[in-house]
C-alpha cells in the first residue's frame, strides 16, 4: 500500500506545484511577455494557452526521453531545435485551422519558443524526470499557465470592449476602459491577479524583498 | 534617410518594445533590482538584437527565394543562439574585461524574447535591410531604457519598504510597469513604423 500512497504524492504534488503553489506566471514570473501582449480577448488567451501546454508535455516529454544522451554541453541548443520543432507545429495547425486566431496571434505564436516557461520546464524537471512525471509536470504547468491568461483576459476583454468571447455582456451603456486593451491594463491586471494569488496562498516574495534591501 | 529616423524615433518612445509590445519581461522584471547590472545587461541586450538581425536578414532572403520559410523559426532560434555562444568566446578571449562585465548576461539573452520578436517582426512588417537594421537598433534602445527607468526607480523604492505583502518583490514590478507603459502612451503620434 505505502508506494501507492507514494506515487500518489509525488503525481498531486507536481500536479500542486504547477497549479498553484509554484504558478509559472503569478509566483515564479515566468513567461510574462505572452501572457499579457495576447489577453485582451479571451479567444487569444486559450489558443496561446492550449498552445503551449501542448509544447511544454511535447518537448518535455522528447526531452526526458533522449535525456541520457545529451551532453551537458549542447544541451541548451538541444532544447531550443526540440522546442522550436513543436512550436512550428502549432503554428502551422494554428494556420490551417484557425486563421483568424493565427492572424491576430502574429508573431506571438512563434515567441512561444521563448517563453521561459518551456525552456525551465525542461531544465528543471525535464532532464531529472522520467517521462510520465514530465507529461503531468508538463500538463500542470501549462494549465497553471492557461487559467492565468484566460482570468486576465477575461477581466481585460470585458472591461476593453465588454464582451466575453465575442458576446455581448455589458449594457450599451458601459463606457469602454480602452486603456485595459493597450499594454498597460495588461500590467495592472496581472499585478492585481499576482497578489491576490501571492495572498491567499501565502507565498511571499520574501527572497526579492531581502535581496534589494 | 527620414524613414530611417522615423523608424528608430518610433521604436525608441510610442512602439517600444517592452512598454507598448510587453517584450523581453522576463530579465527586465529579474534584472531590473538596481541600475549598474540594468545597465549592463541593456548594453548586451543591444549588441547582440542588432547584430543578429542583420544576420537573420539574408538568411531569411535565402529561405524565401528557395520557398522553405516555414523553416524561419527553426533557423532563427540556432543563428540567435550560435551567435550568442561566438560572442561569448570571441570576447571571452579578447575582451576579458567586457566579459567580467556582462557575466551571466550573455547567455541569458538567448531565452530574452526580444532578440527573436524582433527577427520574426521585420519579417511579418516586411523591412528592407536598412530598414531592418535601423528597426532592431531603435528597438533595443528603446528595451534598455525601459530596463535603467524601471530600475533607477526600484532602486528608490527598495528604500521604502512600506509595501502589501503580496505586492513585494516582483509583484510591484508589473505596476512601475504599467505607469511607465502609461507614460509613454504620451508619446502617441509621435512617428510610425
Amino acid at each position: 500500500m505505502k508506494w501507492i500512497r507514494l506515487r500518489y504524492k509525488k503525481w498531486f504534488n507536481v500536479l500542486k506545484s504547477g497549479l498553484l503553489t509554484n504558478n509559472q506566471v503569478v509566483v515564479a514570473v515566468l513567461g510574462i511577455c505572452s501572457s499579457l501582449a495576447i489577453t485582451n480577448k479571451v479567444e487569444n488567451a486559450i489558443a496561446m494557452g492550449l498552445g503551449v501546454t501542448f509544447v511544454v508535455m511535447a518537448s518535455s516529454a522528447l526531452i526526458s526521453l533522449i535525456r541520457n544522451f545529451i551532453p551537458s554541453k549542447l544541451r541548451m541548443v538541444t532544447y531550443m531545435v526540440v522546442i522550436s520543432t513543436f512550436v512550428i507545429v502549432v503554428q502551422m495547425f494554428l494556420e490551417a485551422y484557425f486563421f483568424n486566431i493565427a492572424k491576430a496571434l502574429g508573431a506571438y505564436v512563434g515567441l512561444i519558443i521563448t517563453n521561459c516557461i518551456v525552456m525551465g520546464r525542461a531544465e528543471a524537471f525535464a532532464v531529472k524526470n522520467p517521462v510520465k512525471y514530465t507529461l503531468v509536470d508538463g500538463f500542470a504547468s501549462g494549465m497553471g499557465y492557461t487559467y492565468i491568461l484566460v482570468l486576465v483576459s477575461i477581466i481585460r476583454e470585458l472591461l476593453a470592449f465588454g464582451t466575453i468571447l465575442n458576446f455581448q455582456v455589458m449594457p450599451d451603456s458601459f463606457p469602454k476602459w480602452v486603456v485595459m486593451a493597450m499594454a498597460p491594463g495588461g500590467f495592472f491586471v496581472l499585478a492585481v491577479i499576482a497578489w491576490i494569488i501571492r495572498h491567499a496562498s501565502k507565498n511571499f516574495d520574501t527572497e526579492a524583498v531581502e535581496a534589494e534591501a | 534617410m527620414d524613414r530611417i529616423i522615423e523608424i528608430l524615433v518610433a521604436t525608441i518612445t510610442n512602439h517600444n518594445i517592452a512598454l507598448a509590445y510587453i517584450l523581453g519581461m522576463c530579465p527586465l522584471i529579474a534584472i531590473s533590482t538596481n541600475v549598474k547590472n540594468a545597465k549592463g545587461m541593456g548594453v548586451a541586450v543591444i549588441f547582440v538584437v542588432t547584430l543578429t538581425a542583420i544576420i537573420n536578414y539574408p538568411i531569411y532572403m535565402l529561405l524565401k527565394s528557395t520557398g522553405t520559410s516555414y523553416l524561419a523559426l527553426l533557423i532563427f532560434i540556432i543563428t540567435i543562439a550560435a551567435t550568442v555562444q561566438i560572442l561569448e568566446i570571441v570576447v571571452d578571449k579578447y575582451f576579458p574585461k567586457l566579459y567580467n562585465a556582462f557575466g551571466i548576461f550573455l547567455p541569458l539573452i538567448t531565452v530574452n524574447c526580444i532578440v527573436l520578436a524582433v527577427s520574426l517582426f521585420f519579417v511579418n512588417r516586411e523591412y528592407t535591410f536598412t530598414e531592418t537594421a535601423a528597426f532592431s537598433f531603435g528597438s533595443s534602445i528603446g528595451w534598455a531604457l525601459a530596463i535603467i527607468l524601471v530600475a533607477g526607480i526600484r532602486e528608490k523604492m527598495a528604500k521604502n519598504q512600506d509595501l502589501p505583502k503580496g505586492l513585494a518583490g516582483r509583484g510591484i514590478v508589473f505596476i512601475i510597469l504599467g505607469i511607465l507603459s502609461l507614460a509613454f502612451i504620451g508619446f502617441t503620434g509621435l512617428a510610425n513604423i
